[in-house]
């Protein structure tokens, strides 16, 4: 019995804090520890890196994917695929929510990537140098028209999302603070894009133009000097508002659903006791967010959380992907199925707006919930893909199975998934048309397959299974 | 039933981008244009003229076909006050008629709300594209969302066998029926889950029982506009059909990408309606044409920027064709940080469409009165 916790534990864990794991995983990580798994987790580090070069030579699109869909979600979904890191993953995925960049008007899913890149790399590092490479990134420059914020003419698009939607939320400023932090960066710009044609893209590059800098005194948040941008970011992450800001995003991401981020400053959270604690730790550690992260993940609050957050549809496409397996390799085909995150309301790399997606319940509606479980149910029944294959395998050391033990099994080793007592009567139903499943024999193997497969598609299109 | 006693049905195409005003409905004889647009204007001599002062981008040929019919209108000026020239705000507030605050409720949701408030027909409203516009987004009301073909549109399309499929989609729905319902959020997920079923259900035969002699163009809006006439052919109490292009935001090599944009649109649209015609279906529908905004009046040498002003056009047997309203000025002392200042709020070409074609009271729907411009014959 505490055995089968262990396991729905960690399978809690690596459902948040990576995209799911199957049973042999998932039993090779409870012998080790729970507490020494988060350590991996939080030390990508350790594991190896996901191998680029398999990537280029199947795709090569996917080194310079250009303006157009979809090579530069091939790209993202090769990594996001076969990570052997998957918190780093989630990091980025995580990050690229709060800092919503977008192609429909970057358009140049080169620098997207490298945006991406930068999160990867330091999503587990520390905030206030995130939010520096951040305001330096030349994506988010372009995007949020840093490069048209001059000294002689301010554009305040970048100083406002700044304070709005990446570090405190509305009502924690005045429109004096969004002016001034503004003014202070001025002259953060890239370099002059290089025209596209006739050689194709080239890199673009931050660039830092003193003279276009407005070097004035400014008044920001109550602190007085010349500020330049850096000085900026580091008042911002001294200000109790910009903990709190980060610790919901972080709850509404790993922990359980949130409101959305517009209706923070009038909705209290669902739990703000564990909003204080991940804050606390996020100022008490200065602002690290593997520290804040190590909170997070073992705390109570979070162990307690399972199956209360509505999964997005990159957790869904990649969960299920991870989850039956031969999608490691970045075949022909890859390109439609980069994409099947945006049929569910997911276009990554290209958010709605700079607010981001809308999360939890505003996930479903007719098509995206249509599109979610027509795509997992296609995998989980076919019993030819590894995974698949897997749990067919483990139930059959159990068989011949009762319809009980059918639903029981496959319900288990899906998670395992936890549905109320009504849906699994409906499933059990399902199976008592099929009777006992036995593999005794070449025939009897064949049908048992296909209805472990059918009575996989079944969970799959719960609704508990919608949660994660 | 006589097709004139059929329930008013209304089209929405959305050009998604940001479409640009003055290469699609163009000044010609106004200096201005010629002046402000030295990269991407349109030759004089390309220009299809409608009157002696306006023409329409040469790729609208067979839109202009329809304008001389008498059955297109252009409303010009439209938009709102203090334009964000962010496409995806600005996309909200035509979706949710809500300029000044985060809205959660999209208009044609409403509207769906209003004309089946029991929720007796789940394909009320009928959207065509990749996931649901915010416009038709209100909580609780169901929208039947087609991503891809309308052929395989519905649960566990990959099971083909009659009778299987038959009983997974039974077991479905008595999974999803509400008294296994705890909470909110499975509550709401079991709703939608029935809805689209139900939906899946009644749309599935509209492409069987579809036949028509009229050739679609082979281009995505086509598609959805065919997907449209199965649908309102069939005959299943659909009221609002909701489709978008793009993308119109043409900040560089606007020619000719904004041509080949109008392109598909027109040569679409003009198939759907001589679809229409050929099944005798065209006199209850109407088609209504808006971007979220117009673009810059003076072009940045390969394209134009995102504005504020543009216009919508309303097509169909029931218009009034011509122009309504007035093109604003592009005089340099009436632009607003260089840009069409919009002389007609978009809530005012809704509450005509709400009030003249679908007979429902505008102002709970936009929140608020507005007048209404007349390009609806009574």
């Amino acid at each position: 019995m505490a055995y089968k916790d262990d396991i729905a534990l960690m399978a809690h864990l690596m459902r948040r804090a990576g995209f799911g794991a199957g049973r042999d995983e998932l039993e090779a990580r409870v012998a080790k520890g729970y507490e020494a798994t988060v350590e991996e987790l939080l030390h990508p580090e350790t594991q190896p890196p996901v191998d680029d070069y398999v990537l280029l030579r199947y795709q090569p699109g996917a080194l310079l994917p250009g303006g157009q869909p979809p090579m530069g979600n091939v790209h993202w979904m090769y990594y996001l695929v076969n990570t052997k890191r998957p918190l780093e993953e989630k990091m980025a995925l995580f990050w690229h929510h709060v800092f919503a960049t977008g192609n429909s008007k970057v358009d140049n899913y080169d620098q997207l990537l490298e945006q991406i890149k930068l999160f990867r790399d330091k999503g587990m590092g520390n905030y206030r140098d995130l939010l520096v490479d951040l305001a330096k990134n030349p994506s988010m420059i372009y995007w949020l028209d840093n490069n048209e914020n001059h000294g002689y003419a301010v554009n305040e698009n970048w100083g406002r999302e700044l304070l709005e939607l990446f570090s405190m939320g509305v009502g924690n400023y005045t429109e004096k603070d969004v002016r001034q932090a503004s003014i202070a960066f001025t002259g953060w710009t890239f370099e002059t894009k290089i025209p596209r044609l006739p050689y194709g893209r080239f890199p673009w590059k931050f660039e830092y133009r003193p003279e276009d800098h407005d070097d004035s005194e400014k008044e920001f948040l109550g602190h007085r000097g010349r500020f330049n941008g850096e000085d900026i970011i580091n008042i911002i992450v001294q200000q109790p508002a910009c903990h709190r800001f980060i610790a919901r995003h972080l709850y509404n991401f790993f922990v359980a659903d949130e409101p959305q981020v517009p209706a923070w400053s009038i909705e209290a959270p669902r739990d703000p006791k564990a909003i204080d604690t991940i804050a606390t730790a996020f100022r008490e550690s200065g602002y690290d967010i593997r520290s804040t992260l190590r909170v997070i993940f073992n705390s109570d609050f979070f162990k307690n959380a399972r199956f209360q957050h509505m999964k997005s549809p990159a957790e869904v496409v990649v969960g299920t992907l991870r989850l039956v397996g031969g999608f490691e390799l970045p075949k022909p085909g890859y390109g439609e199925l980069s994409m099947q995150p945006s049929y569910m309301g997911q276009d990554l790399l290209n958010p709605p707006s700079v607010e981001g997606w809308h999360t939890g319940k505003e996930w479903i509606n007719s098509g995206s919930l249509m599109a979610r479980i027509n795509f997992v149910a296609e995998l989980v029944g076919d019993p030819s893909l590894p995974g698949v294959r897997a749990i067919i395998n483990r139930l059959k050391t159990q068989a011949p199975l009762s319809p009980e033990q059918l639903v029981d099994g496959c319900l288990d080793l899906l998670g395992p998934v936890e549905v109320n007592d009504e849906t699994r009567q409906e499933l059990v139903e399902a199976a008592k048309e099929w009777g006992q499943i036995r593999w005794d024999n070449e025939a009897n193997s064949t049908v048992a397959d296909q209805r472990v497969g059918q009575m996989l598609q079944l969970i799959a299109a719960t609704r508990e299974y919608q949660f994660a | 039933m006589p097709a004139t006693k059929k329930d008013p049905v209304l089209v929405v195409l959305q050009l998604s981008g940001g479409n640009d005003y003055l290469n699609t409905v163009i000044p010609y004889n106004n200096p201005l244009y010629r002046d402000n647009r030295p990269a991407v204007g349109i030759p004089d001599d390309q220009i299809l003229r409608v009157d002696s002062n306006y023409g329409f981008h040469p790729a609208m040929a067979p839109l202009k076909e329809l304008y001389d019919e008498g059955k297109m209108a252009i409303i010009h000026g439209v938009g709102y006050a203090n334009s964000p020239r962010s496409h995806f705000r600005s996309m909200d507030i035509w979706h949710t008629c809500e300029p000044d605050k985060v809205g959660t409720e999209g208009w044609l949701g409403r509207v769906v709300r209003e004309l089946d408030p029991k929720k007796e027909n789940v394909v009320t409203a009928v959207s065509f594209g990749p996931s649901l516009f915010r416009a038709l987004a209100v909580p609780g009301v169901p929208v039947a969302c087609v991503a891809g073909p309308l052929e395989n549109y519905g649960f566990l399309p990959t099971i083909q066998e009659q009778a299987q499929r038959a009983k997974v989609l039974d077991r479905f729905a008595r999974m999803y029926s509400p008294a296994i319902g705890r909470n909110a959020v499975m509550e709401f997920l079991g709703t939608t889950g029935l809805d689209s079923l139900k939906g899946a259900d009644i749309l599935k035969v509209a492409p069987k029982k579809y036949a028509s002699t009229v050739k679609y163009p082979d281009t995505p809006i086509a598609r959805k506009l065919r997907g449209i006439a199965q649908v309102h052919l069939a005959d299943l109490g659909s009221r609002i059909f909701y489709c978008d292009h793009g993308s119109f935001d043409t900040h560089a090599s606007q020619n000719p990408g904004h041509g080949n944009l109008w392109r598909d649109v027109s040569e679409g649209i003009k198939a759907f309606y001589a679809d229409l015609k050929e099944h005798n279906a065209a006199d209850n529908v109407i088609v209504f044409l808006f971007s979220e905004f117009g673009r810059r009046v003076r072009d940045n040498g390969s394209g134009t920027d995102h504005g504020a002003a543009g216009p919508c056009f309303v097509i169909g047997d029931a218009v009034k064709g011509g122009h309504h309203g007035e093109y604003p000025s592009l005089k340099a002392e009436h632009l607003v940080q260089g840009d069409l200042n919009p002389n007609l709020d978009f809530r005012s070409v809704y509450s005509t469409i709400l009030a003249q074609w679908l007979k429902l009271d505008p102002k709970p729907i936009v929140g608020g009165t507005f007048e209404q411009p007349a390009f609806l014959k009574n």
